[in-house]
């Protein structure tokens, strides 16, 4: 083997190596936020966390119950307002669109999917947060339903059109009308698929701050309703982040582990099930 | 298709008025046509708004707005410059440390890795897409500040020094430590689409190439990759959408500090960043304006780099028809 | 019932009854909302947590700086604001508004310097040229100079100051313009300064928490901060000549000297106050009240609640070393609060 062939194989074997240093290095970032997070939050997880109030500055203690409860109030009412719109315009696109309007929906709703959150913030605090003279769980609700319409949308399209052509002629050659067809046929068949895709659509907002920081501001207590300032588990982890008292570190890393496993138990679960689902050629 | 379907059944049986009222596909074709044009109509308020709102900055500073440095609340003079530079130089960071990792890694799982490993892999990867900006920027404060300030400036200094980018001060809190968590904000997306071009790439373009006696990585280097030039690019753009808009990461590590600096040791600040930090405080129309102007900006920003991004994203992968 | 039944109805019905619920359980107590200062933010999260217990009524108070407190004050967004600066005639104007002074408070430079040396001096001129940049190590002599035999590093100062409008910001650049010529031209008395050097932390929580971790530092933050982070902070040598450290005797001491002249509108600046054990950073804090409130139920909680601060809650301000204030100025609050409408 001569110098020149000797040196091809020797970069041929250094860049195998080096990109799987890549590989492994990219991989290995999930496994150590990970690792850190359960680390850092596992030591202060305590019953406290989820049943307590937060307690005044400096005091040792108390938890972010109204935290996880506001988080959750705030995804759901995103969800139900997100989700119908997002499933409804869905199906609009994938079934009884012509050419040139669901072209514009789906540029303009690829346009709000990429508007950047602090941005869907100062929407959001416009057209709700200075007519209503408040803060409020309504704003940061809506502003996380902003961000879940154009994932729900595209998901909802994606799957639907999925179902194989011979299952819509094959209802409608029963006799089934369009609508009847999507409804009973269409939409049960890609019911999998679309479901995952709302499931990671609401993975995506439950960790969103951003738009949540002059929406729905913050709150010590409980927040009754929606029309009140909310507490939500991101705001809590960025204002308990920096500030300077050890206690209030101490939960944001409970926290932040409680919104992470909730948010990759979700996305697993979505992957899966739609790796093994019944959504052909996705 | 749908209406010479759907006129032959109607026809053959008399219904109530009320069951074709409501059977009708006329009605399920409302009804979604609504909820589509509602999305358009949500959109347009947005950008509407944007627009309207952030009228008396422009009126007052007009296109100076982004040549100028000062950012003077109470002397109501605003210039979006360090903004700027900081939004552009953080994102350039996090592409000059993603894009090689990215798309090695890209070219390892697509090219190298067996197919069960590099799903897995993918997968694990496509994960980090899922953790939020705000647990980034909490693992960021605690871990990456005191790393970079103790170990990883120093030492850059002491290597480096002569630049003008390692130069000065080190606080931890800087472009650097911005760039470098946009970096792994930016890796599932250059990762999973660079991976999904590659492998579009035809058998038949390797298997020339090995036929011809190329090395492994002769093959892929020269005739794997140039075919999958334009998604990786596409791969590349939609990172940088990403890395511009990003908030929380970057203003909880970054110093918040309007400042223009060569060196990448200093704190500054990026459009959405400062957003996020002064809106709430924010009296007076012309600041409110222009922190709405800046917005504005990140906006048309974004929607140009993700607009380049699907076109070529489009053109080369499976993921470009979703 | 079959699982297309279950996803497209009961789910979303589901959906729709627990907004409901949430919507009509908003009939529970009393909720306010107020934001503004972040320097009094200890006290004020305690007496609201205290007054809730014993009244019910949920006061709602975000710390997002005395800059925002009086912006959304102006936007009609919070029921009341709280600030450490008073309000200039021009934003009175916008949003017509009482000051009713809370506590007295001192702003302390709390520094993390290597070898921990317990108590720095500082003369207002040292401070004035760390904070501009012009003093730029531990070992300067503007530092040393002042404190004889405590071995200080050759380090660079890292300074921290506040990125967000502070109320904390204008006290500690008033007194830098009264005891600095040089701090008076170049930057004067603002509460959003253009700072000349330094990192910038959000809130005084912001700045107490980079000051904790970035080692050789130094940053302005209410005396509260210092203390409960367990941070070392300096004395400051006041008009009188004398190097004082704040704490609660001191920062009473301040406020002596101005009882007697007290505005009818309580706005008023006290730094670099004179006396010899008067700490020369002190400041009111303020509550800013709306001199027209529509809500009869807010309007009772809100002066249910200035009357409770002025008689038992100025007994929780020691503990947490906020000085309670004057006799003679809780008497005219007390007769102020009749004016609100």
């Amino acid at each position: 083997m001569d110098a020149r062939t000797r040196r091809r194989y020797f970069v041929n074997s250094l860049m195998l190596g080096l990109t799987g240093v890549c590989t492994l290095l990219t991989v290995s970032i999930l496994f150590m936020i990970l690792g850190y997070l359960v680390w850092n939050g596992g030591k202060a997880l305590d019953w406290a966390f989820f049943t307590k109030l937060p307690k005044p500055p400096g005091e040792v203690g108390g938890g972010m119950a109204n935290a996880i409860v506001g988080s959750a109030k705030l995804i759901l009412l995103a969800s139900a307002i997100g989700i119908p719109i997002g499933f409804l315009a869905g199906v609009y696109l994938s079934e009884f669109g012509g050419r040139t309007f669901p072209y514009i929906v789906r540029y303009v709703c690829d346009l709000l999917n990429g508007v950047p959150s602090i941005v869907i913030g100062i929407f959001a605090w416009t057209l709700i947060v200075v007519p209503m003279k408040h803060f409020s769980g309504w704003a940061g609700g809506a502003a996380l339903s902003l961000m879940l319409i154009p994932i729900a949308t595209r998901s909802t399209e994606q799957f639907l059109r999925s179902v194989p052509l011979s299952m819509r002629e094959g209802s409608l050659a029963l006799g089934a009308s369009k609508w009847r067809t999507v409804a009973s046929v269409v939409v049960p068949a890609s019911m999998t698929g679309v479901l995952t895709g709302m499931i990671l659509g609401v993975a995506r907002i439950a960790g969103e701050t951003a738009p949540l920081l002059f929406t729905c501001l913050g709150n010590q207590f409980w927040s009754d309703g929606f029309n009140t300032p909310t507490a939500s588990l991101p705001v809590m982890i960025y204002t308990h982040a920096i500030s300077p008292y050890d206690d209030w570190h101490r939960q944001a890393w409970a926290a932040g582990l409680v919104l992470l496993v909730l948010v990759l138990v979700s996305n697993i679960a979505a992957r899966l099930i739609m790796s093994r689902g019944t959504a052909p050629g996705s | 298709m749908a209406s010479s379907a759907a006129a032959i059944p109607q026809a053959a049986k008399s219904k109530s008025f009320v069951s074709r009222m409501f059977g009708g596909d006329q009605i399920a074709f409302a009804i979604t046509w609504t909820f589509a044009a509602f999305i358009l109509l949500i959109t347009a308020t947005l950008v509407w708004q944007l627009w309207v709102k952030s009228m008396p900055a422009r009126d007052k500073f007009g296109f100076e707005f982004f040549t100028t440095t000062t950012w003077d609340p109470p002397g109501e003079k605003f210039g979006a410059l360090p903004f700027i530079y900081g939004t552009v130089v953080t994102s350039f960071v996090a592409l000059l440390i993603s894009v090689p990792l990215g798309v090695g890694a890209a070219i390892f799982l697509s090219e190298m890795a067996p197919r069960k490993l590099s799903n897995i892999a993918t997968f694990l990867v496509e994960l980090l897409a899922a953790v939020p900006s705000v647990i980034y920027g909490l693992l960021a404060i605690f871990t990456l500040i005191p790393l970079l300030r103790t170990i990883g400036e120093p030492l850059l200094q002491s290597t480096l020094g002569f630049l003008p980018f390692f130069d000065g001060p080190m606080y931890g809190v800087s472009f650097l430590a911005a760039g470098f968590i946009l970096a792994i904000m930016t890796f599932p997306f250059i990762i999973s689409i660079s991976r999904e071009a590659l492998m579009e790439v035809p058998r038949e373009q390797r298997e020339a190439a090995l036929a011809l006696g190329a090395t492994k990585w002769e093959a892929t280097w020269q005739a794997v990759v140039p075919h999958a030039r334009l998604g990786i690019m596409g791969s590349v753009f939609l990172g940088l959408a990403r890395a511009l808009g990003e908030t929380m990461a970057v203003t909880m590590v970054i110093g918040n500090t309007p400042t223009i600096s060569a060196s990448l040791f200093s704190p500054g600040s990026t459009i959405a960043a400062s957003i996020a930090n002064e809106f709430a405080e924010a009296s007076g129309d012309v600041y409110k304006a222009s922190l709405i102007y800046l917005g504005l900006v990140l906006f048309l920003l974004t929607i140009v780099i993700n607009g380049l991004a699907r076109i070529l994203i489009i053109a080369t992968t499976r993921k470009g028809s979703t | 019932m079959n699982r297309n039944f279950v996803v497209r109805f009961a789910l979303p019905a589901i959906a729709v009854v627990a907004i409901a619920a949430g919507v009509a359980h908003a009939a529970g107590a009393l909720t306010l909302t107020a934001a503004g200062a972040t320097f009094p933010y200890p006290i004020y999260g305690k007496w609201f947590d205290t007054f809730q217990k014993k009244t019910g009524v949920q006061i709602n108070y975000q710390s997002i700086g005395s800059g925002g407190g009086i912006a959304q004050l102006t936007s009609g967004t919070v029921d009341f604001g709280a600030s450490d600066r008073p309000m200039t005639d021009d934003e009175l104007k916008k949003a017509p508004a009482m000051h009713f002074p809370t506590v007295l408070g001192a702003v302390v430079a709390s520094y993390n310097v290597a070898g921990n040396p317990a108590d720095l001096k500082f003369t207002g001129g040292a401070l004035a040229g760390i904070f501009m940049g012009t003093v730029k190590k531990w070992n300067d002599a503007a530092i040393t100079s002042t404190n004889p035999g405590v071995k200080l590093p050759d380090a660079p100062i890292t300074v921290i100051v506040r990125s967000d409008s502070s109320g904390t910001s204008f006290v500690f650049t008033d007194y830098l313009s009264k005891v600095s010529e040089a701090w008076k031209g170049k930057v004067g008395a603002n509460s959003s300064p253009n700072w000349p050097a330094g990192l910038r932390g959000k809130g005084s929580e912001g700045v107490s928490g980079l000051v904790k971790q970035t080692p050789n530092s130094i940053g302005f933050v209410e005396l509260t901060y210092a203390l409960q982070n367990k941070m070392a902070y300096g004395s400051v040598k006041n008009a009188a000549g004398k190097f004082i450290k704040a704490d609660l005797a001191s920062t009473t001491a301040a406020a002596a000297g101005f009882t007697k002249t007290m505005p009818d509108d309580f706005r008023i600046s006290i730094t670099n106050a004179p006396g010899a054990s008067a700490y020369p950073i002190c400041t009111f804090t303020y509550l800013l009240i709306p001199t027209q409130i529509k809500d009869a139920a807010k309007k009772k909680a809100i002066t249910d609640f200035l009357t409770w601060m002025l008689k038992d809650g100025q007994g929780e301000a020691g503990a947490l070393s906020y000085a309670p204030l004057p006799k003679e100025v809780v008497a005219k609050e007390v007769t102020a609060i009749a004016k609100l409408k």
